[in-house]
């Protein structure tokens, strides 16, 4: 840039910097003014399902058309989302994971970006489009099952990836399943149905609407009651199970020791 | 302070004294007793090196203190009443917390018992302790040791107490008796390494159990645990089901059967499966059945993430691929989870079209 000293007094040496600094202030500044605006947009309850599936039409092209399509057709940066269903958006939406804040592994939980009723406006414009499951009903919900059932299922079909008590683990490559402790029970239903990012479908022919409550119950059942066998430690397993009697037990042992053979003062 | 009898006697001057010139020759005087016993081959050295003797005794605060060890001894006997004290916490818990059908009950009576019994033990433990190390005398004594030879009297008279038993007993004389004594004493240990052989697979070769499942030609796939019947359609892309052969749950060996034949069904789409000459018919229109059980030490492999189709073992975290048939792209697994080959019945239900066609699990020595 400046090898000729002829040109050097055209530009100042730090012309780049300042340049790319305020081209970076403009993009940024523009899409955080973009997204605000966006999230900002009219969150009036319809009441209407017609007007409803308008709203989630507006909403989606604002927030979710860039990776997913126009016509939920997906794109190299994102699925398609035709059949996924109003219970897909509502689990994905309402728990934050969508809009994704940045590429990764997964997406990851976050405070939603939507109201309840732009989810619900987002949920039935996608559903309008293609066929798929539904959000559950309350009484799919009511943790009123059988936990006894519940807990053999979930040991059978979730305890692998989620921990016998539901304390999330580790998976391939930074992915992880997530702990269940607290989630509600309308987002663990949806998520059993519809099989969020890498996790497995379980529709109702697998696990059916009475054995997903149970599940549910099972977990309600397992968060409400204290652990019968003392303080679970988080409930991680045998790691920092190991870990804390390696510190606390053998610590205990070493200063037990030394008591015993020091001689008193 | 204890002396141990023998060596006290030549000791009580050195004991208290610990002056290095008195302590060898009292060393010196009790090797040259033994020597003498010896037939005088031992050298007696007086002089290989001088004792470095102990250190002077400090004396602890409540050897000097009178009102310290006052102090020492209200700890010592407040540990032991308190362990009194947690002896009949423990009882009272015991009665106060009974173990009922409420599961939360569970916890408190193992909290409050489990408390009671360590103050009980704990108490005196620690006392016993404090007072050793705070009360009870700590002056250093200095024991001899023994030679671990006896003297040539005790030795002979030894063999002589050997000799006259011998005798007296006619062990050595009555042959008949003694042979079959070592005889019945052989004899007597059999039983148990039959019965520790009774716990392996009996009357079976277990080569031949382990290279074997409950899968046969026209089994149907079925729900763990219920056991119902699992039809092709219900199985949608990104699905993985838990799969039992049909009538596994009234089997008299359910468990046993269930560790060999457990299978985890998942449906990918048919385009991405890469499929070996062979096994072509083995999937149907993309639902694929593979060995739950990891072919590294048996751990039930079933963490199946939907878009990477990988399998993921959760004891060693081997990797398996499942659109490339079940092969280890990562951990210590070292052969592919062996595949179920499948169909549907003229019901729509899924089947096997046979066993699998190698032994599912972790390698062992007679597997081919």
């Amino acid at each position: 840039m400046a090898r000729k000293p002829a040109k050097a007094n055209r530009r100042h040496p730090l012309a780049t910097v300042v340049l790319i600094a305020i081209g970076l202030a403009f993009t940024g500044g523009g899409y955080a003014l973009f997204t605000s605006t966006a999230t900002a947009q009219t969150d009036t309850a319809s009441s209407t399902s017609q007007s409803s599936v308008d709203e989630g039409k507006k909403l989606f092209a604002a927030n979710c058309a860039t990776c997913h399509g126009m016509s939920l057709e997906g794109s190299t940066a994102g699925p398609a989302l035709l059949g996924v269903g109003a219970a897909s958006v509502d689990f994905q939406v309402g728990t934050g994971r969508m809009p994704l804040a940045m590429q990764g592994p997964q997406a990851m939980e976050k405070p939603p970006q939507f109201t309840e009723e732009q989810t619900q406006a987002l949920a039935d414009y996608v559903a309008s489009l293609s066929p798929g499951p539904a959000i559950p009903t309350d009484d799919q919900l009511t943790a009123n099952g059988n936990a006894t059932n519940g807990g053999e299922l979930f040991r059978i079909n979730c305890a692998m990836c989620h921990n016998v008590a539901g304390a999330g683990g580790a998976l391939t490559e930074g992915k992880f399943a997530p702990s269940l402790t607290g989630v509600d029970s309308k987002y663990i239903y949806e998520a059993m149905l519809t099989g969020p990012q890498n996790m497995p479908v379980f529709n109702d022919h697998n696990i059916t609407p009475e054995d997903k409550r149970d599940i549910i119950t099972y977990l309600k059942y397992i968060q409400n009651n204290d652990s019968t066998g003392g303080y679970d430690l988080g409930n991680l397993g045998p790691v920092a199970e190991g870990l804390f009697i390696w510190i606390f037990g053998i610590g205990a042992v070493v200063a037990l020791t030394v008591w015993l053979t020091a001689k008193s003062n | 302070m204890a002396h141990d009898d023998s060596s006290g006697k030549d000791l009580a001057a050195t004991s208290s004294g610990l002056d290095g010139a008195s302590t060898g020759t009292a060393v010196a005087t009790t090797d040259a007793g033994h020597a003498e016993a010896d037939g005088g081959l031992a050298v007696i050295a007086t002089d290989t090196f001088a004792n470095p003797g102990l250190p002077a005794t400090r004396h602890r605060a409540t050897d000097l203190d009178p009102k310290k060890a006052r102090t020492a001894q209200r700890a010592v006997y407040t540990l032991f009443y308190i362990s009194i004290a947690g002896s009949i916490f423990a009882l009272a818990a015991y009665m106060a917390f009974p173990i009922t059908d409420d599961l939360a009950s569970v916890r408190l009576n193992s909290v409050f018992l489990g408390l009671g019994i360590t103050l009980a033990l704990m108490g005196i433990g620690l006392g016993a302790v404090h007072w050793a190390k705070s009360l009870m005398s700590d002056e250093e004594g200095e024991d001899i040791r023994h030679p671990v030879r006896g003297t040539e009297a005790t030795r002979t008279a030894a063999v002589q107490i050997f000799d006259e038993a011998n005798k007296e007993s006619g062990f050595g004389r009555r042959t008949l008796i003694r042979n079959s004594l070592i005889g019945a004493l052989v004899a007597f240990p059999l039983p148990a390494v039959i019965l520790f052989r009774g716990l392996a697979p009996e009357y079976n070769n277990p080569a031949a159990l382990l290279e074997t499942t409950m899968w046969k030609t026209g089994t149907r796939l079925t729900l763990d645990p219920s056991g119902l019947p699992v039809k092709a359609a219900d199985v949608t892309i990104g699905s993985a089901f838990h799969i039992i052969p049909e009538g596994l749950n009234d089997t008299p060996d359910r468990l046993e059967q269930k560790a060999k034949a457990a299978v985890l069904l998942m449906r990918v789409n048919v385009a991405d499966l890469k499929i070996s000459p062979g096994r072509e018919t083995w999937n149907y229109d993309g639902i694929v059945a593979y060995s739950k059980i990891c072919t590294h030490v048996g751990c039930p492999v079933a963490l199946f993430e939907q878009q990477t189709h990988h399998l993921l073992c959760p004891c060693h975290q081997s990797t398996f691929d499942v659109n490339n048939e079940c092969e280890v792209i990562f951990g210590p697994a070292k052969r592919a989870l062996p595949q179920l080959p499948i169909t549907v019945d003229s019901e729509g239900y899924l089947i096997a079209q046979s066993d699998f066609t190698e032994p599912v699990g972790p390698s062992f020595w007679e597997r081919s």
